[in-house]
């Protein structure tokens, strides 16, 4: 009994022990993500893309050491911050990075900040951050998450596009997208259809669909939600009847799984891989070359993340305590992003360009690539940074 | 009455518990303060599941709701700028309570495989409603700004003092349970789990005190939602997905159901567990990223062999519920 | 008008799937009063064994008979080294140990083909449409899978009613006991039975997978939809089951198509469009709950 009594003291003190020591001689990052379950794929693509912009610095910043700890939220907001207090107090990080969804986002993002730490957010861009709750120590390397249907809006609202057909699923960044949607496209929307979420079968809403008979249809389905519904609009026969437009729907991490079905498909988005820049190139390339297909977005901002990090590291000349200088480093936006040149809004989020995305046949009978077609907006800003207090 | 092993490392666990705020400045690890505060939440969670499922043999899949309805109740009143701890608090017992009462007034109805299905179907509900409530922020979930209030009393934003909180509260919890299933009470509802028609057979009914246990075990899983969501000060419902539902019934289970100290010792080895093969870096690859098929195996290779879990590993005493 | 047939077919196909997968399902409950968590994981197995097969062999016809071979084995597999000890044990260690199944398999096929969805190939004869009516082109595939699901439906309809193993499944559902005293091997019949439910399993997974994503945890999305079918039509009935379907089948496609219109006559449009989708999410728990209300033992319950 007495022995128990040892073997959890033991076990208990283990623990505290195992932590590892405090080295001011390296910078420390915490990317936040998702690795395990159906949504591990974009996870897996993001730490691809880390590890690679890792690779391309030397494992290095401004001379220092990286080193990179990588943290699995689940998909849950709770889990994440759990994942992100023991970066900050275990690890203790100089920065947290990552993070794929809004909500988990949400519950992270004020605990890093709060703690006076930087953080550096590589996919989601919920309107409080850019908005009502900024914090100078929160940056986003990928976008606010309504610019990209606002993209999508202006488009059809120029091209003179009319009576269109909406669906997505019922849940926040659902609702998210039609706003954002509508704030620039003011013609007529037929039907707003709000599905299930995790819903697969959509052979009701596409019958629904075609009686309605629209001109075109605009859906938002993240995930297995997109491929199971791609799948069965094309076989619905529904392709050649209605153009279908789409955002975070078809990316080069569903392409494989829906290949011809996705032909012709229309998304807007600040990123292609067919992006003519030096960096773009490079990254693309070098990915290309070692998983064997192209990165996806998500990948691109987690790269990017990796740059702006190191951009401010370098500026500081690997003084970490200078916080206020890493700041003012990052808000200049000084460094080769895969997106060509941007800038940073008062609210931390970037002000760049959106492009028109095609859905094309790949070369030699592969899968289908995404190539941009036209510029939608140049330097668009997202539509919260007026309700942001920050001014410098 | 000497008190068994199962009581004395119980008592043990308990201690060093109380140590963990000390130990961790000492080592400065104030990340494991949060770690075993979390864990105790789950543990007075799995506690109030180990009342209906353990002792009284109810397969409830719907448990983790009152995770959620403590929460929300928590978080709705902050966010329409209600912060007083007590008044918040309340509301997440008594709601809880009362939807257990509906859940429970339809379901213990039915039996087996039924009662389970029916668990998890209003769970669903829960959880589908919670999605849509754009109000509270659908899935986005809202911030918790401002922590539960208790004026002059204790501040829940102090680390320690919260943890110790919470400490107090699983004590508690713990001894109540043990008493409850302990007195004439828990009697019933363990009678009628080992033998249904033979409780029926002496003249008790066991569809009222089945209730009123679902009851009691949903008020105190509301409980356990309101520290959670003070916890993480963020509210989500995600807190109501059904596979929480799961991960409650495993700490359960590989504590030792039908055990006092049961929930403790699974609410403790399943989150260690879980952090231990996600973070520890020292891991081969091929366990980090597939980590949910070790934690499968382990949990299969308790169920088939283990069954009696890890207070099981330790003799409890002859008179009373342990055992 | 003919929007709402065209729905209710589509309710038919939906109910159909939902049967084949409900069919296995319940019988392994009613037989072997197993609760089994991990069937979601058979029908996983299912797609992405037809997938691999359909493109190993370039004949999907092949591939869909190894894919069920495949899965059948994987079932047998599983009932030999896992399950058979779950017999004996009560309800909540089935629920546990199937749960950790789902992680298992989960994790395994991640393992074996990554968590990314993979691509599952129709083959050129079951795309395009039919011309069913004036005016309504139905996909063809969609057909298949109605007429593949009747089919089903009835063989095992011949098989329980007309066969001694059928015969056998029946008074096993009703009394095991007497059934092992009689002198049958019990162990077999439930290895037989569970048999039987995998490749159903498996069948509706092959058939769901070029309209599906097919991807790790693709089980668990459909599985709580095959419990409230099951639950509904009353455990261990195959007539319950496919009862069960096809009313869970048209209550949700009808609820997900007409439920917010509808709405729309008897409230405003706004509040129409905020509870039509929420309200249409939890509609088949809400049937669930009145038929249990009503018939605590479900519609076609099959033991006394």
């Amino acid at each position: 009994m007495l022995l128990h009594k040892a073997v959890l003291a033991g076990l208990v003190a283990g623990l505290f022990a195992a932590a590892p020591a405090l080295s001011q001689q390296k910078v420390k990052i915490g990317f936040i993500t998702t690795l395990s379950g159906p949504q591990g794929v974009i996870g897996n693509d993001m730490r691809n893309s880390v590890e690679l912009a890792l690779d391309h610095l030397g494992r290095k910043m401004a001379g220092l050491p990286v080193e990179i700890i990588y943290g699995d939220d689940q998909v849950k907001p709770d889990v994440g911050k759990q994942v992100a207090d023991e970066m900050l107090k275990k690890h203790q990080v100089n920065f947290v990075s990552g993070v794929i969804w809004s909500n988990v986002m949400l519950a992270v993002s004020p605990t890093v900040t709060g703690a006076g730490t930087l953080m550096v957010g590589t996919n989601a861009g919920p309107n409080q951050l850019a908005g009502k709750d900024c914090n100078e120590r929160h940056f986003t390397t990928s976008w606010q998450n309504d610019q990209t249907p606002e993209a999508m809006g202006k488009y059809m609202q120029e091209a003179g596009i009319n009576d269109v057909y909406v669906m997505a699923p019922n849940y926040a960044a659902g609702k998210d997208m039609l706003n954002g949607f509508k704030r620039y496209y003011k013609g007529r929307i037929v039907d707003e259809v709000f599905t299930r979420l995790g819903q697969t079968d959509y052979q009701a809403e596409l019958s629904q669909l075609r009686a309605k008979n629209p001109k075109a249809v605009f859906v938002f389905y993240p995930g297995g939600m997109g491929i199971s519904f791609l799948r069965q609009y094309s076989e619905a026969g529904l392709r050649g009847q209605f153009p279908l437009y789409s955002v975070y729907t078809v990316d080069e991490l569903s392409i494989p799984a829906v290949k011809h079905a996705a032909l012709g498909q229309l998304e807007t988005r600040y990123w292609s891989p067919d992006l003519k820049n030096p960096a773009n190139q490079k990254f693309v390339g070098d990915y290309q070359k070692k998983h064997g297909r192209p990165p996806s977005f998500y990948g691109a901002q987690s790269y990017d993340g990796m740059m702006l990090i190191d951009s401010a590291v370098r500026a500081v000349k690997g003084n970490l305590a200078d916080q206020k200088g890493m700041i003012a480093a990052m808000r200049k936006a000084d460094f080769n992003s895969t997106r060509g040149k941007f800038s940073y809004n008062t609210n931390h989020h970037p002000i760049q360009n959106f492009y028109l995305l095609k859905a094309v046949a790949g070369p030699s009978g592969k899968d289908p690539v995404m190539e941009i077609q036209k510029t939608v907006f140049a330097n668009h800003r997202d539509s919260f940074y007026k309700e942001c207090a920050m001014k410098w | 009455m000497k008190p068994s092993p199962r009581t004395l490392v119980l008592f043990a666990v308990l201690a060093l518990l109380a140590a963990v705020p000390t130990l961790a400045a000492a080592f400065n690890q104030p990340f494991y303060l949060d770690l075993f505060r979390r864990i105790m939440i789950f543990a007075i969670a799995a506690a109030s599941l180990n009342l209906i499922l353990g002792y009284g043999g109810m397969v409830s899949f719907g448990h983790a709701a009152y995770l959620g309805i403590g929460a929300y109740a928590v978080g709705v009143l902050a966010h329409h700028g209600i912060h007083n701890g007590w008044l918040q608090w309340a509301v997440a017992i008594g709601g809880s309570a009362l939807v257990a009462l509906v859940i429970g007034a339809v379901s213990i109805r039915t039996s087996g495989i039924y009662f389970i299905m029916i668990t998890l179907a209003f769970t669903q509900m829960l959880y589908y409603m919670g999605i849509s409530i754009e109000e509270y922020g659908g899935d986005d979930g809202i911030r918790v700004a401002k922590l539960s209030q208790f004026e002059g009393l204790i501040d829940l934003a102090n680390p320690t003092a919260f943890y110790y909180v919470v400490l107090a509260l699983l004590a508690v919890v713990l001894l109540l349970v043990h008493r409850l299933v302990n007195s004439r009470f828990g009697m019933v509802i363990r009678a009628a789990k080992s033998n249904d028609a033979r409780t029926r057979a002496i003249g008790f009914s066991p569809y009222p005190y089945r209730l009123a246990a679902f009851v009691i075990a949903g008020a105190i899983c509301g409980l356990a939602g309101a520290l959670l969501v003070n916890q993480t000060a963020y509210l989500t419902p995600e807190f109501m997905n059904w596979t929480r539902s799961g991960e409650l019934m495993f700490m359960v289970i590989l504590g030792g159901i039908g055990t006092t100290a049961g929930p403790l010792f699974g609410a403790a080895a399943l989150l260690l567990l879980e952090d231990l093969l996600q973070g520890w870096s020292l891991l081969p690859k091929l366990v980090h990223n597939f980590w949910q098929f070790y934690l499968g195996i382990v949990l299969v290779l308790v169920v088939l062999f283990a069954k009696r879990g890890l207070a099981g590993l330790l003799r409890g005493s002859k008179d009373g519920a342990d055992g | 008008m003919i929007l709402i047939i065209e729905q209710i077919l589509n309710g038919l196909q939906l109910g159909v799937m939902l049967f084949l997968m409900a069919a296995g399902l319940t019988l392994v409950f009613g037989i072997m009063n197993l609760v089994n968590l991990a069937h979601g994981a058979l029908y996983m197995v299912g797609a992405y064994l037809a997938t691999y097969f359909f493109q190993a062999t370039g004949s999907f016809v092949l591939g869909v008979a190894l894919a069920l071979a495949g899965t059948l084995a994987v079932g047998i597999l599983t009932e030999l080294v896992a399950l058979r000890t779950l017999y004996e044990r009560d309800h909540l260690d089935q629920v546990l140990a199937t749960f950790g199944l789902i992680l298992i398999f989960n994790e395994l096929i991640a393992m074996l083909w990554g968590r990314a969805a993979i691509y599952s190939a129709l083959p050129e004869y079951l795309q395009g449409h039919l011309e069913i009516a004036a005016g309504l082109r139905y996909p063809l595939y969609r057909l298949l899978i109605i007429v593949v699901g009747l089919a089903v439906a009835a063989a095992l309809w011949y098989v329980v009613v007309r066969t001694r193993l059928g015969m056998l499944i029946r008074a096993g559902a009703s009394n095991r006991t007497m059934v092992a005293a009689l002198g049958i091997n019990i162990r077999l019949l439930y290895t037989v039975v569970f048999g039987f439910g995998a490749a159903l399993a498996g069948l509706a997974g092959i058939m769901a997978g070029p309209i599906y994503a097919v991807q790790p945890g693709m089980g668990e999305l459909v599985l709580i939809q095959v419990f409230v079918v099951i639950v509904v039509g009353g455990i261990g009935s195959i007539r319950g089951a496919l009862a069960g379907a096809l009313i869970v089948g048209l209550v949700d496609t009808l609820g997900r198509a007409f439920l917010k219109p509808f709405l729309a006559t008897v409230t405003t449009p706004t509040a129409a469009d905020a509870a039509g989708p929420a309200l249409a999410s939890m509609l088949i728990y809400l049937l669930m709950a009145v038929v249990l209300a009503l018939r605590p033992e479900g519609l076609f319950a099959s033991r006394g």
